[in-house]
């Protein structure tokens, strides 16, 4: 029988009532009085010196407030990076000035060049068409190996080159590694594209800044996923307004997937044209726009080699990616292909040494930063690839290749930094052959031939590494944040309680999950329990959401704050039974005398808090409130093993998806169906990614994948039912929970298996093609079968 | 979008007159135009709806021909057209449920987007558009991407399909936006088979002649003669010109086989 209640129940979401009722509040609900509205002018070509922008004719038509251009901001700081990477020869990257309006040059296609603020939006928009540019362009650099070939055109023209950083991890392993190599039996060698994506949240992005005149407050209501952190960014870096000044509120959020993380221009220009008119400004973002000005993701193109030993077993990884940073360096860019990349190279397998490079270049495009997952699947997408290629040539079976050189015992130090605490990689990969049906497969094959269709099996394993992260790590690696997260537990007089968590929801069911966690510990109905978060004013600094790290982290600092009450309470009711604290237990919200029939209900105890007559005030303050702060010890590990099946017509080249299974170590989990939920949606994305998405630009630095009509999101009728385990379970060792992170290993797991089985389903057929690029669209397969 | 004039007249002749402004524009369902102007890629001075006139709705059979009128809604063909069942099914696998609510067939044929699927029905049908003005043979109507034989503010009031033996559309969807990447409509006729392809042309819809003679002396798939000529097909992001002549031949012989 199913836990009703508490860890391990399965509650339907409670925030699904207003999202799914149109009750949501989200930014663009959200109007200020008096408030005026801004249009951006965003530059059409890719790379341009601004010669002159004309606002004169504009500046007069209807209803026009102030237009504000570059030269308004010269004296404001530029949109910060908050991640510092150091390259292979010890020099910290090149990091190139991003100022809010374009000062100078535009530098890609949606990069924002005047910003026009009416009493409407159409007249916004209609004086943004008055007014007169004189850009002379630039050639545009958009291939990343072109962009740091000898004489290329330069992004920024201050600094020496279109090259960020030149990363090596480790370098000191790059000896031993090439060693390895020249040693090895078998050598497989890949190359790769991880094809750009746009997120796409079904939210586009909006910012309201107010300014209050009486007392020198400012409030932005963004579209973010850690108001905390955008306070921090924009009001140190960009706008010089002390975290007292400043409230950040980011409301019902529809979908962050990443690109709600950083901090964006529009915010800290709507803060600062509020203070500059005395009026409120909004801007919501069209689709056209998000498409042009959200952080894009991916876009690294890698060569990986494998190499073996006679018996089969890996001796060394070497890759070698050029990543796409874009024309600026957004907030997490510079982490993404590196630390989120590198360190996760070992994937499940002891391979014991290990070389990765990274070459982060600029060039004329909207800016890539962390999207689900953020450079742990394309570090899975290569890995596992190149095992399924090396199983090819090999001969041998792909799951006993993997199985053969799982690590296996734990905690494991990788040859790239990090230790596994915990992991079953056996257990997984018999978690999928249960629910995968693998010996039914030749049935199936036959049956999808009889029908004229080919048809693929694809496997594989991930790794990741979330709950991110530990402060003093990432603070050695470059990070210019912590990475804690914080709760306040507010209890009241009358029993219930208030969690202010900086852990923001955006669609993760942190309203239903994390009451879970805290009526276990108390032993009280969930219903007695809110969830407030998303507005600075009222929870304490917290991080934010992101890298699968909520539950781990938010999580966990609400557990240690629980535990604050917990204690405290027990001292209370331990003075109102007149016993020893020692001897109080709390159980179903009940605290009880050990070895007596005396007790005393929560509801007591928490009232005896704020009406302190019978109150141990000589020992305890009266209240019942407590914050914690976590930061935890190490990421967590969550893995497992993947298959998908596809059926492949070879007239065409289109693929389906006809089964995807999905068995995944999670640690201890709080709410089954919403881990349920977080996998689906995570595959979902990445069939997205392996099948359909692509962000394409042509050689001028033209966004041709500019609307829905061209960018190809999946829809539900282009994924399957999915079978999804997660009963291997390996709890994390050093969160209080025993929880790991879920959220984006769908995301992770998923590109390979589809590629595998693409792969798979074209040498079923007698086409000997041993790679193709994302998204396997229907041209590209048939091309790949007809070449 | 940029301000304009509404008019929602009752009457063709209404209609005519209203859109005798210089500017003024014919609205259908919308569902190019709307967004076309959302973007403000146009800005006609005025709007004249065709929803309002009641004579230019609905589908109606007699004897060998089904006739629709101009300004019916795909989700009123699919559902009505069942003299003509491949011409009901084209219209019923139009976009989504909203898009078949409101998009017309006159609205669609007067826009030809050279990936819409209509086109490839009127084409391969041998249909005949009735304007305001006059009867113009589908073979004459389409001439190119984006451009027909209609005057400025002449309205499509309806579309006569002769009923074939049998016919079939297939239609091989674009990943992102579901219109044709290429489309396929074959239909016999007593005196001979129809192919008219969608989606693949850098000249819109055409007619696949090669195919039509040799399906018109036998009937089958493997009557289907290879792909035509890659030249002068669209090359894009979602399908090489190869690739598309490609795919005609394949859906060609799948719409044959289709029609059993």
């Amino acid at each position: 029988m199913p836990k009703d209640h508490g860890i391990g129940a399965s509650p339907k979401r409670r925030e699904d009532i207003r999202f799914l009722t149109g009750t949501g509040n989200y930014t663009d609900d959200i109007n200020a009085h008096g408030q005026a509205y801004v249009h951006f002018l965003r530059s059409d070509v890719a790379h341009g010196k601004i010669n002159g922008v004309d606002t004169a004719a504009a500046a007069a038509m209807p209803g026009v407030v102030r237009i504000f251009t570059g030269a308004d901001f010269e004296g404001v700081g530029g949109i910060p990076c908050g991640w510092q990477v150091t390259d292979r020869h010890g020099e910290p990257m090149q990091e190139p000035a991003h100022p809010v309006l374009a000062q100078g040059k535009v530098r890609h296609v949606g990069d924002p060049i005047a910003a026009v603020v009416a009493d409407t939006y159409e007249q916004a928009r209609d004086a943004a068409e008055a007014i007169e540019l004189d850009i002379e362009d630039l050639p545009a650099v958009v291939d990343m190996k072109a962009a740091v070939a000898e004489g290329a055109t330069k992004v920024h023209d201050d600094l020496n080159s279109n090259l960020c950083y030149d990363w090596g991890f480790v370098e000191e392993n790059k000896d031993a590694v090439e060693e390895a190599i020249q040693s090895a039996a078998h050598v497989t060698t890949l190359e790769l594209v991880n094809n750009r994506l746009i997120a796409n949240p079904m939210e586009p992005r909006v910012a309201i800044g107010e300014y209050n005149r009486a007392t020198d407050d400012s409030t932005l209501y963004t579209t973010s996923q850690n108001p905390h952190v955008i306070r921090l960014l924009m009001g140190a870096f960009v706008l010089g307004i002390p975290e007292h000044k400043l409230r950040v509120v980011a409301p019902d959020v529809g979908g962050g997937f990443g690109t709600k993380i950083f901090h964006y221009a529009e915010e800290a220009f709507c803060t600062f044209a509020a203070k500059a008119i005395n009026r409120p400004v909004k801007w919501t973002s069209s689709r056209s726009e998000a498409f042009m000005s959200d952080a894009h993701g991916r876009d690294h193109v890698t060569k990986i080699e494998l190499a073996l030993d006679a018996d089969n077993n890996f001796t060394a990884v070497r890759t070698e990616t050029y990543a796409n940073m874009g024309a600026y360096l957004s907030t997490f860019a510079p982490s993404v292909p590196t630390w989120l990349h590198g360190t996760l190279m070992a994937g499940n397998y002891k391979t014991p040494v290990i070389y990765v490079n990274v070459k982060a270049v600029f060039t004329n495009t909207v800016p890539v930063d962390a999207y689900r997952g953020a450079g742990r699947p394309e570090a899975t997408f290569q890995l596992e690839r190149v095992i399924d290629k090396a199983a090819r040539e090999l001969g041998v079976d792909p799951i006993a290749l993997r199985r053969q050189n799982f690590i296996t015992e734990f905690p494991y130090a990788t040859p790239v930094a990090v230790e596994y605490d915990t992991g079953d990689y056996h257990g997984t990969m018999d978690a999928l052959e249960g629910i995968a049906d693998l010996s039914g497969f030749d049935a199936r094959r036959k049956a999808s031939e009889a029908k004229g269709k080919l048809r693929g099996l694809g496997v594989n394993c991930y790794i990741e590494a979330c709950g991110i992260a530990p402060s003093n790590l990432v603070g050695q690696l470059g990070a210019r944040a912590g990475l804690y997260e914080s709760a306040t537990v507010r209890v009241n007089a009358t029993g219930g309680l208030v969690v202010m968590t900086g852990s923001h929801s955006h669609g993760q069911g942190h309203e239903t999950a994390f009451p879970q966690v805290i009526a276990e510990m108390i032993g009280i109905d969930e219903s007695m329990i809110e969830i407030v978060h998303g507005d600075t004013a009222k929870s304490p600094m917290g991080m934010g959401t992101y890298g699968s790290r909520s539950l781990a982290v938010g999580g966990s600092a609400m557990v240690r704050a629980t535990e604050k009450i917990i204690n405290k309470a027990k001292k209370i009711a331990a003075h109102l039974m007149e016993a020893s604290e020692g001897d109080i237990e709390l159980k179903d919200g009940q605290f009880s005398v050990a070895g007596t029939d005396k007790s005393v209900a929560w509801g007591d105890v928490t009232l005896a808090a704020y009406v302190p007559h019978n109150y141990p005030l000589e020992d305890i303050e009266p209240g019942l409130e407590e914050t914690a702060f976590y930061d935890p010890a190490n990421f967590t590990y969550p893995s497992g093993a993947y298959a998908c099946e596809v059926e492949l017509d070879p007239e065409t080249g289109k693929v389906t998806i006809e089964r995807f299974s999905a068995a995944d170590d999670f640690g201890n989990i709080v709410n089954p169906m919403i881990v349920d939920g977080q996998v689906h949606g995570g595959i979902g994305q990445g069939i997205g990614q392996a099948l359909m998405e692509g962000c394409v630009y042509d050689e001028n630095g033209q966004l041709l994948s500019a609307s829905y009509m061209d960018y190809a999101m999946p829809r539900a009728d282009d994924v399957p039912f999915y079978a999804v385990d997660h009963s291997s379970q390996t709890p994390c060792t050093h969160n209080p929970l025993g929880v790991k992170g879920c959220g984006e290993a769908g995301a992770i797991g998923s590109p390979p298996a589809v590629v595998n089985a693409v792969v798979d389903a074209m040498q079923s057929g007698g086409h000997k093609v041993d790679h193709i690029d994302m998204p396997a669209s229907p041209s590209r397969v048939w091309a790949a079968m007809n070449k | 979008m940029y301000n304009f004039d509404f008019e929602k007249p009752s009457s063709v002749a209404d209609a005519v007159a209203a859109l005798a402004d210089e500017d003024a524009q014919a609205l259908g369902g919308g569902q190019t135009l709307i967004p076309t102007l959302k973007q403000r890629l146009a800005s006609p001075s005025k709007l004249v709806s065709l929803t309002g006139i009641a004579d230019i709705q609905g589908v109606s059979s007699d004897g060998g021909q089904v006739s629709i009128g101009g300004a019916t809604c795909h989700a009123d063909v699919a559902a009505n057209a069942g003299a003509y069942p491949a011409l009901a099914a084209l219209a019923g696998n139009i976009g989504d449920p909203a898009v078949r609510a409101r998009g017309t067939i006159g609205g669609s044929l007067g826009n030809n987007d050279p990936s819409a699927c209509y086109p490839a029905a009127a084409l391969g049908s041998g249909a005949t558009l009735v304007t305001n003005a006059r009867e113009i043979a589908a073979d004459d109507y389409f001439q190119g991407m984006f451009t027909t034989a209609l005057d400025d503010g002449e309205i499509i009031t309806a579309v006569n399909f002769p009923v074939p033996e049998a016919a079939n559309y297939q239609k091989f969807e674009q990943p992102a936006s579901r219109f044709a990447l290429v489309g396929v409509f074959v239909a016999k006729y007593a005196d001979g088979v129809r192919v008219a392809v969608t989606g693949a042309s850098e000249e819109g819809v055409f007619r696949w002649s090669a195919a039509e003679d040799a399906l018109s002396g036998d009937f089958s798939a493997d009557a289907v003669p290879a792909a035509p000529d890659a030249e002068g097909m669209i090359g894009d992001m979602h399908g090489t010109s190869a690739y598309r002549a490609h795919l005609v031949a394949v859906l060609t012989k799948r719409a044959v086989a289709a029609c059993g």
